[in-house]
């Protein structure tokens, strides 16, 4: 939590000056189509529509004041390490609270999909899917986003997680078997 | 390689994250052993389960809106942090981030407005799988099918050689008026060229700026303006407009296109 907090503060501390307006074009053309894969993560790791855009923008703001140590190459690595960061000091801030957090998430699921026809039409496969990757550990569900639905590489993945690659590789693999240990056996009760 | 040494590889298999050697034999044992070929389906179909798109969660509207209109309610849902003067710099900050983020865009922002309604324009057109209303590739049925629907007559140039195939033609309504909406591809970004009549014969150089993640070029030649707005890089934009330039009428007095 304390290391948490220093990088927030040691964000905004970063630089007084503000971009000029040639690194606003820049910052502008090279983030913002990003902007789906930043909101995109952030939904998944806090779980949380507003709070999620809230950690977007956040995001947003904290490249903006950290866009001088962009050395160019990936911007979307870049920015995703950086939504991370934000969605993690979220989630800590979020745990000294006694909140009920996941019963409230599953109860939100399961409203979402109250529309009869919505839910007919949705392919019931990817419902379970959907659930079981909510259901993972943060570690693992973080990973398999970063690489299921960003479709980065090891080496990306273990960049933006701050882990190393052999790490990622194992959490990968990790998190996929979990998967599939939930798909089975929610498989097995609905046979019943 | 035996099973056991296949099961621990066979992640980073499905991933094309080994190197040759292992990639090779790993494929090699798959070929003769029906329990690991049956164990790399199952991953690959759960690697398609989960990252079907319908997973992904798109950016909302809001949060568009709110990094491109200055509204610093970034803490609306946090909690107050410990340390007061953190909150207090932070949002003071805030506020200053993303003026900067937005500032340029009110310095460079096209009097007339028109950019939010080309932008407006460009998402419809995507959203509602309305493209094109003339789905042609071949200039020589999209350039007539405007004429009687519109008050002028749009140059329709092949760039298929230079990589930009026209995907077809669309009205749309932009400025308070009619004006042709030509469809480009570069690979797999849609390009929607716009084209008008000029309120005046000027030649106006290229303005470019981006807007939600789109590059947008306009320019005005030959009494047309242009629009030009695609979420392809800066660079393939660019060629695509000079390629536009280069083939479209150069300034000229006679409007011998016109009808």
């Amino acid at each position: 939590m304390g290391s948490n907090r220093s990088f927030a503060v040691a964000t905004f501390r970063k630089r007084d000056e503000r971009l000029d307006s040639d690194e606003r074009r820049q910052f502008e053309q090279i983030m913002l189509p990003h902007l789906d894969a930043v909101f995109n993560l952030a939904r998944w790791l806090i779980q949380d529509e507003h709070a999620a855009e809230d950690v977007a923008q956040e995001a947003f703001v904290r490249a903006a004041r950290y866009f001088d140590s962009f050395r160019g190459g990936d911007g979307r690595a870049w920015l995703l390490s950086i939504v991370r960061r934000a969605s993690f000091d979220w989630l800590a801030k979020r745990k000294a609270q006694p909140l009920e957090t996941f019963d409230e998430e599953i109860h939100n699921f399961d409203d979402s999909a109250a529309d009869p026809q919505i839910l007919a039409m949705r392919s019931f496969e990817q419902a379970r899917v959907r659930q079981a990757l909510e259901e993972l550990p943060l570690p693992l569900r973080e990973v398999l986003v970063l690489r299921e639905l960003e479709g980065l590489s090891y080496q990306q993945v273990a960049a933006v997680a701050e882990i190393p690659i052999g790490t990622a590789m194992s959490r990968i693999s990790r998190g996929r078997q979990q998967l599939q240990r939930r798909l089975a056996s929610t498989e097995q009760s609905e046979a019943i | 390689m035996n099973c056991s040494e296949v099961q621990n590889l066979i992640h980073p298999f499905v991933d094309s994250e080994l190197d040759l050697v292992p990639h090779v034999q790993i494929e090699e044992h798959l070929k003769t052993c029906d329990a690991c070929s049956q164990q790399e389906r199952q991953l690959r179909a759960l690697r398609v389960a989960v990252g079907s798109p319908s997973h992904y969660y798109h950016a909302p509207a809001s949060l568009r809106n709110r990094l491109q209109v200055a509204a610093p309610q970034v803490t609306r849902h946090w909690r107050r942090p410990p340390v007061q003067w953190v909150a207090i710099a932070a949002s003071l900050l805030f506020m200053f981030a993303v003026g900067d983020i937005i500032g340029r865009l009110g310095s460079s922002l096209p009097a007339d407005g028109l950019d939010s309604s080309v932008v407006d324009a460009h998402v419809r057109s995507l959203q509602a799988n309305h493209l094109t209303d003339v789905a042609s590739t071949d200039r020589h049925s999209v350039k007539p099918w405007f004429s009687g629907k519109l008050d002028f007559a749009p140059e329709v140039p092949d760039l298929s050689a230079e990589g930009f195939p026209l995907s077809g033609g669309r009205l749309d309504y932009l400025a308070d008026r009619p004006v042709a909406a030509l469809v480009y591809y570069s690979r797999l970004h849609p390009i929607n060229l716009f084209i008008w009549p000029a309120v005046d014969d000027s030649v106006q150089p290229i303005q470019q700026f981006a807007r939600q993640g789109y590059h947008i070029r306009r320019w005005q030649q030959s009494g047309m303006s242009y629009w030009a707005i695609s979420d392809l890089n800066d660079e393939g934009l660019d060629q695509f407009v000079r390629l536009i330039q280069e083939n479209s009428p150069a300034q000229q007095t006679s409007k011998s296109q016109t009808p």
